[in-house]
């Protein structure tokens, strides 16, 4: 690592600063998403743009909760990707451990059907997911939001790829001393995997905190939106409070970013781990 | 796998073995069979009928006849076509340049380059395609203020047809460069030192060395990230809907955005799923074409 350092000072400070450059750039978002959530709005549309904190944040929240009941609109969202989060969790577990660690009969061909979901754009399933919806009386509900995208493809492609490392050497003495195969999964197979569970919680943690359309589509009293609905809802009314607006969007970016960057390291080797291999 | 020693036949847990498999992987079977096999089926059942005032009558391919007459499809598809023409391989260049220099031994400070431009990709759709609204505003806008500092004009990022696919592109190279840089560095690093090493020794260049073992290292990263970055672009939704509500004069509006405004704007899901159908067929033809061109000799 130093041996080539040491020669070359100048293009390591060059190549750093530039670098450095370039994040500051894709920063700048998320500098003035916090500012302007300190704004009114007619303080983010006046010339010059405002370019530190204000003193509306207070102001904002407090429309917010008027105009699109954001507190419950937070539960919501925190409630349905939690448990989404702990459901398609254990289904994508359960799956990812039985493809990788047990052979049987016709186990190639499922996993590529299963699969076959990363390519198939979902907008496929849009009209009839709705109108079963519909026939299940289930539009509105959180059941309509949470149960359709359980067995999340990408989820247990990552569980496969990392159940894929444990030593059979392990599973198969569990199995001597008579462990029964539920038993196995939980006791010998879970442990060594939290860096990948960690990974795939994020991932689908993240994954229905923002996702839009499918909530979009079946949620229908503002009570149950949950954050991308209630602002994109908020961003189409007449007089659109950009402040207001700014102020959600904070909310629903910062504690992702915050969780995000506590366990990044899980997340992105078990992403990667995923990603690559193949 | 291979290497562990086969059980002595008495040991192997038999019966056991045989149903245990199909139970761990069950629950996934079934919800991906009700909520996605048989909702891809329906959905083929759909675009044979036309849906009108709650009756569906059997039309066979008329919806499949409608779209080649459909001035507003052929836009939608020409916009998201263009997207993906431009926007995909700027950003996956600029992905591989990025990845690149992060791998690169003079740079101090990696772990926090690298978590930082990932950071984009954590930040929903929604909520970035707001703050994107409004940094480009014409006239308020932090962009256009910053410019009109160097003696630029104001740009009508989001009211001109031309400078709106601009704007939404800079909002897409934004959320999705680090996260394809991310990618394409785990595969750089599994590039052999040594490789780079001989290179050097036999005296070529950093672009010759970038040509020849760099970007052949990285063929498997890059056909992924291209490969998820054109289902993603045809797929495009939230972005558009955001930012620029598919408008000016529907220069951004994309298949996506069309299909859904079909479906639940004017209610014609027989329409609606005809255009999924050739959404979909759109993205397995250019994916097939990408492995072929980009998959080599695996």
């Amino acid at each position: 690592m130093t041996t080539t350092t040491r020669g070359r000072p100048g293009r390591s400070i060059l190549l750093t600063s530039g670098l450095a450059l370039a994040l500051a750039t894709v920063a700048v978002p998320f500098y003035w998403l916090a500012v302007g959530a300190t704004h009114s709005s007619q303080e983010l549309f006046s010339s010059p743009p405002p370019l530190l904190p204000g003193s509306h944040l207070a102001d904002n929240l407090a429309t917010l909760q008027e105009t699109a009941h954001f507190g419950r609109v937070v539960l919501n969202s925190l409630g349905i990707a939690a448990l989404y989060t702990l459901l398609a969790g254990t289904v994508c577990t359960l799956a990812g451990y039985g493809f990788a660690t047990h052979r049987f009969r016709g186990r190639e061909a499922l996993f590529g059907l299963l699969m076959l979901g990363l390519v198939v754009p979902a907008q496929i399933t849009l009209v009839p997911l709705f109108r079963m919806m519909a026939e299940l009386h289930w539009l509105g509900t959180y059941q309509a939001v949470i149960t359709p995208n359980l067995a999340l493809p990408f989820g247990i492609f990552l569980m496969r790829q990392s159940m894929a490392a444990l030593p059979k050497e392990l599973l198969d003495s569990g199995r001597m001393d008579g462990c029964g195969e539920l038993r196995l999964f939980w006791r010998v197979a879970l442990p060594p995997m939290r860096p990948a569970l960690a990974a795939l919680a994020i991932f689908l943690f993240l994954y229905q905190w923002n996702d839009f359309v499918w909530p979009l589509i079946v949620l229908r009293d503002e009570l149950t939106f949950t954050i991308p609905v209630a602002l994109a809802s908020l961003q189409g009314l007449d007089e659109t409070d950009y402040g207001a607006i700014l102020a959600g969007t904070s909310i629903a970016a910062v504690p992702m970013a915050i969780v995000f960057l506590l366990l990044q390291r899980h997340f992105v080797s078990g992403l990667l781990a995923g990603a690559v291999k193949e | 796998m291979t290497l562990a020693k086969p059980l002595p036949a008495a040991a192997r847990p038999r019966r056991r073995g045989r149903t245990a498999p199909y139970l761990f992987v069950l629950p996934a079977l079934l919800l991906f069979a009700a909520f996605k096999l048989y909702p891809i089926g329906w959905s083929f059942l759909l675009s044979l009928h036309r849906t009108t005032g709650g009756t569906e009558t059997f039309v066979g391919l008329d919806n499949y006849a409608r779209l080649i007459d459909d001035p507003l499809l052929w836009t939608a598809l020409r916009n998201t076509l263009v997207i993906l023409a431009v926007q995909v391989p700027l950003m996956l260049a600029l992905a591989t340049g990025l990845a690149v220099a992060l791998d690169s031994r003079l740079l101090k400070g990696r772990p926090l380059f690298r978590l930082g431009f990932f950071l984009p990709m954590v930040t929903g759709l929604v909520a970035y395609g707001i703050v994107f609204s409004v940094l480009l505003n014409k006239d308020y806008g932090l962009v256009n203020w910053l410019l009109g500092h160097v003696g630029a004009d104001p740009v009508p990022w989001l009211t001109d047809g031309t400078w709106a696919r601009i704007s939404l592109g800079l909002a897409l190279t934004w959320h999705y460069t680090g996260y394809n840089a991310v990618i394409l560095l785990a595969r750089l690093q599994t590039v052999p030192r040594e490789l780079y090493d001989a290179a050097a020794v036999d005296g070529a260049g950093a672009l010759t060395a970038f040509r020849h073992v760099t970007l052949p290292g990285l063929r498997p990263a890059l056909l992924l990230t291209t490969v998820l970055s054109t289902i993603g672009t045809l797929q495009l939704f939230d972005e558009p809907t955001v930012l620029t509500g598919g408008g000016p004069d529907n220069a951004t509006l994309t298949l996506g955005m069309y299909l859904y405004r079909n479906a639940f704007t004017y209610f014609d899901f027989g329409y609606a799923s005809a255009v999924a159908y050739a959404l979909t067929l759109l993205i397995g033809l250019l994916g097939l074409l990408q492995f072929r061109l980009l998959g080599g000799k695996q």
